[in-house]
């Protein structure tokens, strides 16, 4: 079984800050790490790697440096590692990016059919969603979001069935590969990295691929493949006000929780009238 | 909003063969005959950039057939609504992408709508990047804001970037349609009006269940499950390191439970097992947007923050009076969250109560 | 299967990086571990590089290595309550094709060394930490064991590199704990702010730096010195003073740094800087006095593990780059001639060490580092009667000068005494000679 992961190098979005002077995003400093949602995807295919044995390869567009994020996907277990890039392939939206990885995916179906694809919910820096759907749509694959857990996968019939987070509840979904699979935030946690993962990491020679070499068409990536373009960046207006600090008439809890109850309904006078009708339903 | 005399966006000519689209879309979110809040909202939206064009606003609701339905197109009509698609099919009783993504594709490409909204929920991000892939055009996920920039005649979909720090506005410009979506609650929910009139069109697509591969088989509502539902949430209690072991987190569902709320936590209550995953509220969390907030214990670094800052309402409690959280909370008490949480929980516990007996 | 090398280095900081560069360089087996995310993530320098110790192990290291400014002045404050005393020294020949000191970014540096070292050959491993040293039953080091399953490794020698706290060395009782009077608590804010400021304020032109070392009443009569350097785009301001004069003030260090970015003649320096990056770092501060065993069977000791700190002429990571690299030339000459790594052998290291500037300057310095302890006046009355002194004498009144001389010293005298002023002089001739 083959499984392919696809992650992202962004910069630590905790650390981002604005030039005080030119007002643009301060990259030179803040680490760089793999999308946060990435890692979810990773340890569930991981789980495969241990549970039914699949090959891992990880797989990643971005500049050369995300090879250090490359790496770091290695040395928690991942088999093979995929460099993705190329200068042609710089302001890329989501369409332009799901057509330049599936390119990828499909020559490393040329060795060995994918199984499964893993794409990361959303990064932390674009937030959208949206290459993980392009990639399955692209591929043909079954697409399966928001996946909480896999509950049961049968190599030799290919049928997967799995838990997806739906509105009000969980859809059990039943479907054969191959598929692509975002897995939702929380469902696990990414596990430390034996020693010998370490050494391998360390060691292992990146295969490095370029636009040409994947066979994607030049006016399908990079600004030119994408139809959305960034008309203004701006920074948002801080909210003009900090909290509001709530005076009690008395230092005891009970005051300064009377106090408290007071200023949330002055503040939200829709939220009595919320919590009144959940109390009458014996909420 | 714009000012005429200022130029907004690139000028563009569109492409002849794009300008034959015409008309505001919203996909309309439902499952088991419930119309998702968010559609609600963006049919307000839409009826907002289809005035600014001068074109007519239609809503797409997919289902199988059913009085439930029904309703719903008569719905969607009363909250803005000038034409509503009724795509019916057996198969489109649950949501599944592949049959929902075809049928839509279809659907647009009979229409030609040059603006189609869906909700930033798990269904509407699920299908969105889907129907954009297959019509090859531009979607912006997210949308804080939306506007028709004059110039150019396109949609100016605003949204945030990395975490929240900037804000960028988005433009496809020469592709059709131009898709977005958009988180529920970010807009405000119109004013329905019975008296508003549209059309229904239907639209049998014939599918074939036995093309489908995926199958649903069980949908296991969230009532009956033990995990927590903090992303739909509406009032959340919160508990950070400040409350100092875990036996404390007693004093958090107690009040939980007194306002019918849920219980979240930051990632170290995770990462110390006081509480599982499933609550963890953060950037590698779930993100919330309660009416209500009560954040116990909590610094307010940014990696919680960007989960649960765009509630409607925080109140922070904590006991360092320079404690990041009360940057960005809305009301602030200093004090032990120890003592306050339980005073909080027996002070909401009368007062609802109170009302209980009396109604 | 357990991984062999002739080395292991602990820690990515300047000392484990000049260590592992010249054992990969020569062809050396040689893995280094570093508890960061990435090397450097856990290290913090005021900082300047001192381009002569790197010259030696990277001759052309100027090609890309992400250095701010190159130091072309060089000023030494002595504060007031509200004035300064100070010295410059500026020259434009500073501005050659080499020069010799840089102000930098640790982490940035640190992160070059990576590649640096990937290039040679060698093997690098972050976020993995060394929680102790393996030995043989005679005592011998033979390896490491670290936090990840599997992580037990062997090396004929192990190179301790983890910083001021020697943690390793400590748990292996290879070294004492460090009293507070011989480390130092340091914090430093990064502050960002227009280039085109920095330069006008500093009377300097894009890429020259100034640094300026401060000492004075901003520590609060704690031993302690302050400092401020430009960086290309910031300016790194940070202060410190000993652990245990912390312990026993009653100034906590970020107030202490609040307090200097306050100080009349620092406030304008820093005017429109905005955006902040806090950090904290301990310094040693004992001097040769404090110098723990340095080398034994299967080990050595290098940079601040190893308590190597000029604190008189704020050099550290010069000491560190060269310890390392002396450390790393012991070994290779070792294996080179088939000679075993007993501690005889390594003995080797400490006769590079005392044949060098480390230990020539180190010894030069002993006395200092106690009688700066002993003598807090040199952080409180001196600072006062030297700006007073200076502040009458370049007041022009009608006090004739002789008067002035008078008044100069009577105050001087009433302060310390006569047998105080020639105490602390004969002090200050013990601690320097």
């Amino acid at each position: 079984m083959h499984i392919v992961v696809c992650i992202k190098q962004v910069p630590d979005s905790a650390q981002i800050r604005i030039h005080p002077v030119t007002n643009t995003i301060m990259r030179q400093g803040v680490p760089a790490i793999i999308n946060p949602f990435d890692l979810f995807s990773l340890e569930e295919a991981l789980r495969l790697k241990d549970k039914v044995g699949a090959r891992v390869t990880v797989l990643t567009m971005g500049p050369p440096m995300a090879e250090t994020s490359l790496r770091k996907a290695l040395s928690l277990g991942a088999d093979d590692a995929v460099l993705l890039t190329d200068r042609k392939f710089a302001g890329s939206d989501t369409l332009a990016t799901s057509y330049a990885l599936t390119s990828a995916i499909q020559k490393l179906a040329e060795e060995e059919p994918v199984d499964i694809v893993f794409c990361g919910k959303q990064t932390v820096d674009g937030d959208t969603a949206q290459v993980g759907p392009g990639i399955a749509t692209r591929l043909g694959f079954e697409q399966l979001t928001y996946i909480t857990k896999i509950e049961d996968l049968d190599i030799a019939s290919k049928e997967i069935v799995v838990q997806r987070r739906s509105e009000g509840g969980v859809q059990v979904l039943k479907t054969t590969l191959p598929c692509m699979i975002t897995m939702l935030e929380g469902t696990n946690t990414i596990r430390f990295g034996k020693m010998d993962d370490l050494f391998r990491a360390a060691r292992y020679e990146l295969k490095t691929w370029s636009r040409d070499f994947t066979g994607a068409e030049e006016g399908r990536v990079g600004l030119k493949g994408s139809p959305t373009v960034v008309s203004k960046v701006f920074v948002p207006k801080p909210r003009a006000e900090k909290a509001k600090m709530i005076e009690a008439a008395s230092d005891t809890p009970d005051a300064m929780a009377a106090a408290a109850i007071d200023a949330i309904f002055a503040a939200q006078p829709k939220l009595s009238d919320d919590l009144l009708a959940r109390a009458a339903a014996g909420l | 909003m714009s000012e005429p005399s200022k130029p907004q966006g690139r000028k563009f000519q569109l492409p002849e063969h794009l300008k034959v689209y015409k008309n505001v879309w919203v996909i309309v979110e439902q499952e088991r005959g419930i119309v998702h809040s968010v559609s609600l909202e963006l049919l307000g939206e839409a009826r907002k950039l289809a005035d600014k064009l001068g074109v007519e606003v239609g809503a797409v609701v997919l289902g199988a057939e059913s009085p439930d339905l029904n309703r719903i197109c008569g719905d969607a009509i009363s909250y803005g609504a000038d034409i509503v698609y009724k795509v019916t099919d057996p198969a489109l009783a649950d949501y599944r992408t592949d049959p929902y993504c075809r049928v839509m594709t279809d659907v647009v490409n009979a229409h030609k709508p040059e603006i189609v909204l869906l909700g930033a929920t798990t269904l509407g991000r699920d299908l969105a990047g889907a129907i954009a892939t297959t019509l090859a055009t531009g979607l912006t996920a997210d949308c804080t804001e939306l506007d028709i920039y004059a110039d150019n005649r396109s949609l100016a979909a605003t949204r945030p970037t990395f975490g929240g720090t900037l804000l960028c506005t988005i433009q496809t410009l020469a592709y059709r349609p131009q898709m977005a979506t958009v988180r529920p609650r970010v807009m405000a929910m119109p004013e329905r009006d019975d008296a508003r009139t549209g059309r229904v069109v239907e639209i049998r697509p014939d599918l074939r269940e036995e093309d489908i591969v995926t199958k649903v088989l069980n949908f296991i509502a969230d009532r009956e499950q033990n995990e927590a539902q903090l992303a739909f949430a509406d009032i959340i209690v919160s508990a950070g390191k400040g409350l100092g072991k875990v036996e404390n987190m007693k004093l958090v569902f107690d009040l939980a439970r007194v306002l019918g709320g849920e219980v979240g936590v930051t990632r170290p209550l995770v990462q110390a097992g006081w509480a599982t995953n499933d609550r963890q509220v953060g950037q590698t969390g779930k993100t919330v947007r309660p009416k209500l907030y009560i954040a116990a214990g909590i610094s307010g670094a940014i990696q919680h923050r960007v989960g649960m800052e765009k509630s409607d309402l925080i109140l922070a409690i904590n006991t360092d009076p320079n404690a990041t959280i009360f940057d960005f909370a809305h009301l602030g008490l200093v004090g032990d969250a120890l003592t306050i949480l339980p005073a909080l929980t027996d002070a909401f516990g009368r007062r609802l109560s109170v009302n209980r007996m009396a109604g | 299967m357990v991984e062999k090398f002739d080395a292991i280095v602990i820690g990515a900081g300047p000392s484990g990086n000049a260590a592992t560069y010249t054992l990969a360089k020569q062809g050396l087996k040689v893995l280094q571990l570093e508890r960061g995310e990435y090397p450097g993530a856990k290290n913090v320098q005021g900082g300047i590089m001192y381009a002569h110790e790197l010259e030696k192990i990277i001759p052309d290291f100027r090609d890309d290595c992400p250095t701010e400014r190159h130091i072309i002045e060089q000023r030494v404050w002595l504060l007031g309550d509200d004035s300064y005393v100070g010295t410059n020294y500026r020259s434009e020949s500073f501005n050659s094709d080499k020069p010799n000191r840089y102000t930098i970014i640790r982490a940035n540096i640190d992160k070059w060394w990576g590649e640096q070292i990937r290039k040679v050959g060698g093997l690098q491993i972050c976020e993995t930490t060394v929680t102790e040293l393996i030995r043989d039953p005679s005592g011998k080091v033979i390896g490491v064991r670290t936090d990840r399953e599997g992580g037990e490794i062997h090396a004929n020698v192990v190179i301790m590199a983890d910083g001021v706290n020697a943690l390793l060395a400590k748990r292996a009782g290879l070294q004492a704990e460090a009293a507070p009077e011989n480390v130092a608590l340091a914090v430093k804010e990064i502050l960002f702010i227009d280039p085109e400021l920095i330069q006008q304020r500093f009377g300097i032109k894009e890429d020259e730096g100034v640094v300026i070392e401060i000492m004075g009443k901003v520590t609060k009569g704690m031993v302690g010195t302050a400092f401020l350097y430009t960086n290309k785009e910031s300016l790194t301001i940070g202060i410190g003073c000993l652990i245990s004069d912390f312990k026993n003030g009653d100034c906590p260090p970020y107030k202490m740094l609040e307090d200097l970015k306050n100080h009349p003649v620092i406030k304008p320096l820093i005017e429109g800087a905005e955006m902040k990056e806090y950090a904290a770092h301990m310094i040693p501060e004992g001097g040769y006095k404090a110098v723990p065993q340095l080398y034994g069977d299967g080990w050595m000791v290098v940079g601040d593990a190893a308590h190597f700190n000029n604190a008189a002429h704020r050099e550290g990571s010069n000491l560190a780059m060269a310890s390392g690299r002396m450390a790393a030339e012991t070994v290779i000459e070792l294996k080179a001639a088939g000679k075993g790594y007993t501690a005889s052998n390594l003995a080797a290291y400490k006769k590079k060490l005392d044949d060098s500037f480390i230990m020539k300057d180190l010894k030069k310095y002993r006395e200092l580092p106690g009688i700066m302890h002993g003598n807090k006046q040199f952080f409180g009355a001196y600072p006062d009667e030297i700006t007073s002194a200076v502040h009458n004498w370049f007041t022009v009144d009608s006090v004739d000068k002789k008067t002035k001389e008078k008044q100069i010293m009577k105050s001087f005298i009433k302060r310390r005494s006569v047998m105080g002023l020639v105490g602390d002089a004969i002090k200050l001739v013990r601690a320097v000679r």
